[in-house]
């Protein structure tokens, strides 16, 4: 049997981070369903936070100031520790990514250039033009090939395998040889990223199904904050690809159809770079109010830039905008519209990203510690990936040495994968029932008509009906092409039974939090309430009902006030 | 509109060779080869097999062959094609694993080979390098690549010869020694003076043509080699010396 002393599954940022740093003495490996360079990290644009102070307008940017910040646009449910843990760690982060080659935009002078970004207080978002994401996980993929990381690619992790509350490693699906068997751990790092699939509107890749969080959650792991889903204000209409928040730090405007900038009605201070959850409400509440264009989107207008900027600083907009709406948005305004974007919520886990379960560990858009409690502010998820992808490995290692190997679990990891297998080929044989595409559609729907940007009680319970409604029909589930090599079919199969658990805990907590904070507008309960509300949500799969219980909030310096931009 | 796809097929394990396959496919929305391979693969076809993630033409998964074009599936639109017939194939110059998922290892294998990350002996600097923006444009479109292999697989040397690094490495090697942060030796980049290496390029420029993302590769080509020649020609003056 395959055995590792740390495995790391997922190779985007937080992955590779956590590989990178575990200790070299022990035998590491990363697995993931896609080559690590098609992770969905390397599309993230706009860039990465760290108070730099290197833009003139942020000469007194301070790491304090920019973990406020990040509390203040968490709408206070970070944990403040957490948060100032991560901003005192962004400025040496920052300086040895570029040590290991990123090749940030410079300011002149020489210096990581720094642009301005929602929610902060200062220009302190580091970026190469707008393809950060592109440039780092590719420099750390490279250091990863220097360091001769083993990698196993186009592996599905499908089970999280936990005897007595210590994890004893994986089930797989090997895509290429269509074929499932155990990978023994000592320690297994989750670093799987968000599951924007389960939305219609979506920024994330076609592959972000979520299932690792799902995973996590079947092995008895619990959920945090998961109602907390990010909606980005500026979407390309219709394709939702995203535009980078770093278009309006750099100067971009949003109009509706009477060709006002509206944001004025909404934060009128802070403008088009409030955070996001308050500009995604305005554009959407501007469409639905008729301001918008086609009921539809409303315009982000870069023109004023003029060309040699928006060239220089955002080419990678521009071919997009190119490539997929036929617009150059030298010439035209762009029509957005938001779309779900990033998971706030995730896998409960502790300052050193462990979680209940010896041995598992999580970090990255998958974790949950919290850092961006109900809001997270833009540039920061790249920053956290980084951060806490290393602590993830550092504790790891550590954890490992300092621990002896099992013997005697072979037998259990065996079973497991007997038992996947056993489930394939049920639904192989059945040769009518269910299709996944069509169970992944209606879900989809439901969770952005019911569980979207502006949520009520009404809609909520509904959800939780049709959810439940699709679930059985997950039952009847079959696999239509008898090929298990490179079959998508499977892999789709195989996760949506997570979908359908992260789009259950999504709702239940969104149900119940029956206050206003941050991502989560309850349209019955407008305000935000400290008193009541000022927790995490945890849910926890118990005998197959997911059960809610709540937790403190760490406050450690910044009394929660009401957020004004 | 109505289409065929012609999809070429072949799973090694099962199939005697590579065979076209037609599927009808009915359209009048604006959408991509890779949304149109998905819709042919859930309603006809789920044994139908591609790689795809980010549907954005950056994580480089979905390089295929569209009508005798090299592209990204999820960047080439289907009616801006224009033809009712559209032919795809895998990526050539790599074994086909399944339909069009190809064998990508022996591309990663030359891009390795290279040593593809900055060399520099100094510790983090405190507050980083300090490099003009001038300095990071020359490494620009270098950057902008997103290894999806379209120049390798179109590249007729790669074809004839598979010891050649191929486009895709060299232009990266370029990319590492523009860096004024690399303190790589010459003995470590003279190692592309060969004919696997700089000198296997027949300046055709294909990989110029087909990079979806507009790398010039053969620019880093061709200034890899006047830099060598440059270096040699040092070399022995400083020998003479
Ligand atoms: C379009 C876009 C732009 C963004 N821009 C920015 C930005 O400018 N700044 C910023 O701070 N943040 C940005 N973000 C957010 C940020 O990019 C992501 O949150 C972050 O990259 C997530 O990284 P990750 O390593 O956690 O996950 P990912 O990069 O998504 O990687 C997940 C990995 O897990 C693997 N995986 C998943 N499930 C399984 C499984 N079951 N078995 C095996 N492998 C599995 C995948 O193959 C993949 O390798 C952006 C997000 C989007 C969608």
């Amino acid at each position: 049997m395959l055995s590792q002393d740390i495995l790391v599954v997922g190779g985007g940022l937080a992955g590779l981070a956590a590989a990178l740093v575990s200790d070299p003495q022990l035998n590491v490996a990363v697995l993931s369903k896609v080559h690590p360079l098609r992770s969905h990290s390397v599309a993230a644009q706009g860039g990465i936070n760290a108070a730099l102070g290197n833009n003139p307008e942020g000469r007194d940017d301070s790491w304090e100031k920019h973990a406020f910040d990040t509390i203040k646009g968490s709408d206070y449910l970070a944990d403040q520790d957490i948060a100032e843990l991560m901003c005192e760690r962004a400025v040496s982060t920052i300086y040895e990514l570029e040590h290991l080659g990123v090749p940030f935009s410079r300011f002149p002078g020489g210096v990581i250039a720094q642009r301005p970004f929602g929610g902060a207080g200062f220009p302190r978002t580091c970026y190469a033009a707008d393809r950060t994401g592109l440039v780092i996980l590719h420099t750390l993929y490279e250091q990863s090939i220097k360091r001769q990381v083993k990698f196993y690619n186009e592996w599905l992790v499908t089970k999280l395998v936990v005897k007595d509350g210590r994890c004893l490693g994986v089930v797989v699906y090997d895509l290429a040889r269509g074929e499932v068997m155990p990978v023994k751990a000592r320690a297994v790092i989750f670093a799987t990223g968000g599951y924007g699939r389960v939305y219609q509107r979506t920024t994330n890749a076609f592959i972000n199904h979520g299932s690792g969080i799902g995973i996590a959650y079947k092995a008895g792991i619990p959920l945090k904050d998961m109602e907390f889903v990010q909606f980005h204000p500026t979407s390309l209409y219709d394709t939702n690809i995203l535009i980078t928040e770093g278009a309006r730090g750099e100067g971009g405007y949003l109009v509706n159809n009477k060709g006002k900038r509206f944001m004025e009605d909404y934060a009128s201070s802070a403008m088009e770079l409030a955070p996001r959850d308050i500009v995604a409400r305005a554009i959407q509440t501007e469409i639905e109010k008729g301001n918008g264009f086609e009921d539809e989107y409303v315009y982000l207008d870069l023109r004023l830039l003029g060309e040699k900027k928006i060239k220089k600083r955002l080419p990678g907009i521009r071919e997009i905008c190119i490539n997929f709406a036929g617009i150059d948005p030298v010439e035209k305004p762009i029509p957005i519209q938001p779309a779900q974007h990033y998971s706030m919520g995730g896998i409960d886990v502790n300052a050193q990203c462990a979680s209940i379960v010896e041995g598992f560990y999580a970090a990255g858009e998958c974790a949950c510690i919290s850092i961006h409690g109900a809001n997270r502010l833009g540039g920061n998820s790249l920053l956290d990936t980084v951060v806490f992808g290393k602590i993830a490995g550092e504790e790891a290692s550590k954890a490992v040495k300092g621990s002896k190997e099992l013997k005697d679990d072979e037998k259990m990891l065996l079973d497991e994968a007997l038992g996947m297998k056993k489930k394939i080929q049920e639904w192989q044989t059945k040769d009518s029932g269910e299709r996944v595409h069509r169970l992944l559609n209606r879900l989809k729907v439901i969770m952005s008509d019911r569980v979207g940007m502006f949520r009520n009680k009404k809609d909520l319970s509904k959800a939780m009906e049709k959810i439940s409604e699709i679930r059985d029909d997950y039952k009847r589930i079959y696999i239509s092409g008898q090929c298990l090599r490179y079959s998508q079919e499977l892999v789709n199969i195989i996760e949506f039974d997570s979908m359908l658990d992260l789009a259950e805990v999504i709702t239940l907590g969104a149900l119940n939090r029956e206050e206003t904070r941050g991502s989560h507008f309850r349209v019955d309960f407008k305000d935000r309430n400290d008193k009541d509300w000022l927790k995490h949500t945890l849910v926890t799969l118990k005998d197959g009902k997911p059960r809610v219980s709540y937790k403190n909030v760490n406050i450690s310096k910044y009394e929660p006030k009401v957020r004004t931009y | 509109m109505e289409y065929i796809f012609r999809i070429l097929r072949y799973d090694p394990l099962k199939d005697e060779r590579p065979s076209f396959q037609d599927y009808s496919f009915r359209t009048e929305e604006k959408m991509s080869v890779l949304e149109a391979l998905m819709d042919i693969r859930n309603e006809q076809d789920s044994t139908l097999s591609f790689r795809y993630s980010c549907r954005e033409a950056i994580c480089g998964s979905c390089g295929m062959v569209i009508n005798g074009k090299f592209d990204l599936a999820c960047r080439a639109m289907v009616d801006s094609l224009k033809a009712p017939v559209i032919v795809i194939e895998p990526l050539p110059n790599l074994e086909i694993q399944k339909d069009l998922a190809v064998n990508m290892e022996p591309f990663f294998d030359a891009v390795h080979k290279i040593e593809p990350y900055v060399f520099s002996k100094k510790q983090v600097l405190e507050k980083g390098h300090r490099i003009e923006d001038k300095e990071m444009d020359k490494i620009f479109q270098y950057i902008n690549c997103v290894l999806c292999g379209c120049c390798y697989s179109a590249c007729p040397v790669v074809s004839r010869d598979e010891k050649y690094l191929g486009p895709a490495a060299l232009a990266k090697l370029y990319r590492f020694i523009q860096d004024p942060r690399d303190e790589r030796p010459f003995s470590n980049w003279s190692r592309v003076n060969t004919e696997g290496g700089v000198w296997g390029c027949d300046t055709v420029f294909k990989c110029n043509e087909v990079c979806p993302k507009e790398v010039r590769p053969a620019d880093g080509i061709e200034a890899l080699r006047r830099k060598l020649v440059v270096e040699k020609i040092k070399r022995i003056f400083r020998f003479k010396r």
